[in-house]
């Protein structure tokens, strides 16, 4: 299959590139910008006149609840939406049912990705075994089975000692961790920022001090072991500060955020809105505006994708689970920093693109000629609700109803089209 | 908050549902005061009954134990001449594993008329006002460490009695703030109700972050806390609900803020002495304090009753009368 993509704004942050141009596709692989190749012969026109085109979005961390929570989404319900935002890499972190603590379970997600073909999937490794926190999992083998990293999920180590061990034998063979910065005991079961405002719902909060605790240990373990170490989905100004702090400094540090994070606040949960329900939890204005400002230092963007099903969110606050469904409000979110003048588009796109490919070591993120034909092409100008076109099986979003600006109108996998306007 | 507002009261302005205090207009809580002294006489009548609620379908929704407050909702209900009927979830469908909508669902195809609830998680009472049929009111019966608001108001119409306005009082509220629905809701009610000065007294342990910026002066010295002070307000130490160690002793705690004959001195001469119940013996409150001539504590269980009919008069009130406009 050969494509023409002609008349769009090509933007692709990698390579510093943002002009209007046409792209040649064939054989998976982007074989030329501009003028066509000789000999090259168009099986399919793609008119992006007026639209953007970039390379697909990379998104650090999106839960496709398959295996063992099928009645939240599924492998091909979540990629399906992922292809429909422009996505066409996501990372997928361990805490499945099973658990990815074996190269069998990482095989069978891949291979049902595969199958399903929508987007390439990439997982995480459980750091421990059974996520337990105790004993390290057989990381080299996980690494071998195609695993980008390790990751203990929503169940952070408490033991030091357990952690500077996980540190030491994941530099070993060289694979990053992936860190979600909560001290266990602070966190406290907790539900909302702790605040005036957990105060006044009465909800038990989660101190600021469980996120910066955390992450001033393991920056610390990180020194000592020469890990390299992400962090996942930071809430805090004080956090994000202590890695990029600790990056300048020159350690192997990486950080992203949510897209949630970036608009909300933990004034949204307004008269306890489940849907706004979210671990970490929503923090200040003070917090969403620092986390806003990390963004033009190499910070990535990520759905933080958690769909649920009704029940999960029809209850009183606390006893409902926390996530949003979000792989869909990804883009327009992201865009919507551009629109509130926080950051370039250009900007906005590398941390879709460049950021993620480059924190996960993957190539990909850019579409210069001889790469993989992964691409999106989305109107820029388009106002459009979430509610009209939702894919993913979870519609636990606080942005359903929101006017969202820049719409995905053409999504290509390896030179293939996964998702087209309809 | 507008969103507490827009929940509670019925587009011109009534009552609607009693789930918190926050957002209910000063003019709401004193025609509960009102109307509540109105009722007062029931309980000396011969026949201690009205027909205001005859013909309604009362259910008590009780899903963390409780015998005082229910009793007095129950009482409250068969004075206005309604059906009550009495569910303690705790032992009943939630240990089968049904979800709490289902439960509602299915208490509400018995044609109820209003709920009387109370959960042990914050956002419970909010939750299953955002669920029930328009004709349905809920009444909050306390909700996780968010609110007790009948309470609250059982505490303002005591103290209204005793001193007859808002205005000059200064109001001390003491002990384990952070895990206290009462306290929030007299809070709110106190400020709403613009009285001198709302202080709390408390370890810091046992204060939340940000309670200042409900309209209180924060304290963690009983003698200057209650300095000049015309209502102290004792909080029972919630055992059941200390997720860990937040004093090391209920020996320690007596020590420094347990409400002895010695400390109530420190107060105005005048002053009352308040508890929501059950008391802690030696613990928050000593029994010469909880027992003397400054206590009324007694007097705010039988006013529980005149306080809770008025508002099951008016939230049920206000769907008649919307009805008929």
């Amino acid at each position: 299959m050969r494509i023409r993509i002609h008349g769009g704004r090509l933007i692709d942050p990698a390579h510093q590139v943002d002009t209007t141009t046409d792209i040649y596709i064939a054989d998976g692989h982007v074989v030329a910008l501009g003028h066509a190749p000789s000999g090259f012969h168009t099986d399919q026109e793609i008119d992006a006149t007026g639209r953007i085109v970039c390379p697909g979005l990379i998104d650090m961390h999106a839960r496709l609840r398959e295996p063992g929570a099928e009645h939240k989404g599924t492998i091909l319900s979540e990629t399906r939406a992922a292809a429909a935002a422009g996505v066409t890499t996501l990372c997928c972190p361990p805490d499945t049912q099973p658990i990815i603590d074996t190269p069998a379970v990482a095989e069978l997600i891949r291979e049902r990705a595969a199958v399903a073909g929508y987007v390439k999937v990439l997982t995480l490794g459980a750091l421990s075994k059974g996520l337990e926190g105790v004993q390290i999992s057989e990381m080299k083998a996980l690494r071998d089975a195609g695993c980008v990293g390790v990751s203990n999920a929503w169940r952070p180590i408490a033991n030091t000692l357990v952690m500077r061990r996980a540190m030491e034998y994941a530099a070993t063979f060289d694979l990053p961790i992936f860190l979600h910065a909560e001290d266990p005991y602070l966190y406290a079961e907790g539900c909302a920022h702790e605040g005036a405002i957990s105060t006044r719902l009465g909800l038990v909060g989660i101190p600021e001090i469980a996120e910066t605790i955390a992450v001033a240990r393991d920056l610390a373990l990180v020194q000592e072991t020469g890990a390299r170490a992400h962090f996942c989905q930071l809430s805090t100004a004080r956090g994000m500060e202590l890695v990029l702090a600790a990056q300048a400094q020159g350690l192997p540090v990486t950080a992203d955020v949510s897209a949630h994070q970036l608009h909300l606040t933990e004034m949204d949960i307004g008269d306890y809105n489940s849907l706004c329900h979210v671990r970490p939890p929503l923090r200040t204005q003070r917090d969403r505006d620092a986390l806003r400002r990390s963004l033009t230092r190499g910070v990535a963007i990520c759905s933080a994708h958690q769909p649920h099903e009704p029940d999960a969110k029809a209850g009183p606050y606390a006893e409902t689970e926390p996530g949003i469904a979000g792989l869909e409000s990804l883009l327009p979110l992201t865009l919507r920093l551009v629109d509130e003048g926080v950051l370039s588009l250009r900007d906005a796109i590398a941390s879709l693109t460049a950021h993620p490919a480059r924190i996960l070591g993957i190539t990909g993120g850019t579409l210069a000629v001889g790469t993989a034909a992964d691409i999106c092409v989305f109107d820029p100008k388009r106002e459009w609700r979430l509610a009209d076109h939702m894919l993913s099986q979870g519609r636990n979003t606080p942005f359903l109803h929101w006017d969202m600006h820049g719409k995905v109108t053409h999504t290509l996998l390896q030179g293939r089209v996964v998702y087209r306007e309809s | 908050m507008n969103h507490h507002r827009r929940l509670q009261l019925t587009k011109d302005g009534r009552l609607r549902h009693f789930i918190a205090i926050e957002g209910l207009p000063r003019a709401i809580l004193m025609s509960i005061l009102d109307t509540a002294e109105g009722f007062t006489s029931v309980a000396n009548q011969s026949v201690k009954k009205v027909p205001l609620l005859r013909g309604k379908t009362i259910v008590n929704l009780f899903f963390e134990s409780s015998t005082r407050t229910r009793t007095t909702f129950e009482v409250a209900a068969k004075r206005l001449s309604a059906d009550v009927i009495n569910f303690n979830i705790s032992t009943s469908s939630a240990s089968k594993g049904e979800s709490l909508l289902d439960t509602l669902r299915n208490l509400e195809a018995m044609q109820t008329d209003m709920f009387v609830v109370r959960h042990d998680a914050s956002g419970a009472a909010h939750f299953i006002a955002q669920q029930v049929a328009p004709h349905v009111s809920v009444i909050n019966a306390g909700d996780g460490c968010h609110a007790h608001p009948t309470q609250a108001m059982l505490d303002m119409f005591t103290i209204r009695r005793h001193f007859g306005e808002f205005a000059p009082l200064n109001v001390a509220i003491v002990g384990d703030l952070l895990h206290s629905r009462v306290a929030r809701s007299q809070i709110h009610a106190l400020t709403t109700l613009q009285v001198n000065e709302v202080r709390v007294i408390g370890p810091k342990t046992l204060i939340p972050k940000g309670i200042d910026q409900m309209g209180v002066h924060v304290y963690h010295d009983m003698r200057a806390g209650l300095r000049d002070v015309d209502v102290v307000i004792m909080l029972r130490l919630q055992r059941e609900r200390m997720h860990g160690a937040f004093i090391p002793s209920e020996h320690e705690y007596f020590q420094s803020y347990g409400l002895t004959p010695e400390r109530l001195a420190y107060a105005k001469p005048h002053a009352i002495v308040m508890h929501p119940g059950p008391i802690n013996r030696g613990v928050e409150i000593d029994s010469a304090v909880a027992d003397g001539a400054q206590s009324v504590i007694l007097e705010q269980v039988t006013n529980g009753i005149a306080v809770r009919m008025a508002v099951m008069a008016l939230t049920m009130g206000s769907y008649a009368a919307q009805g008929e406009a």
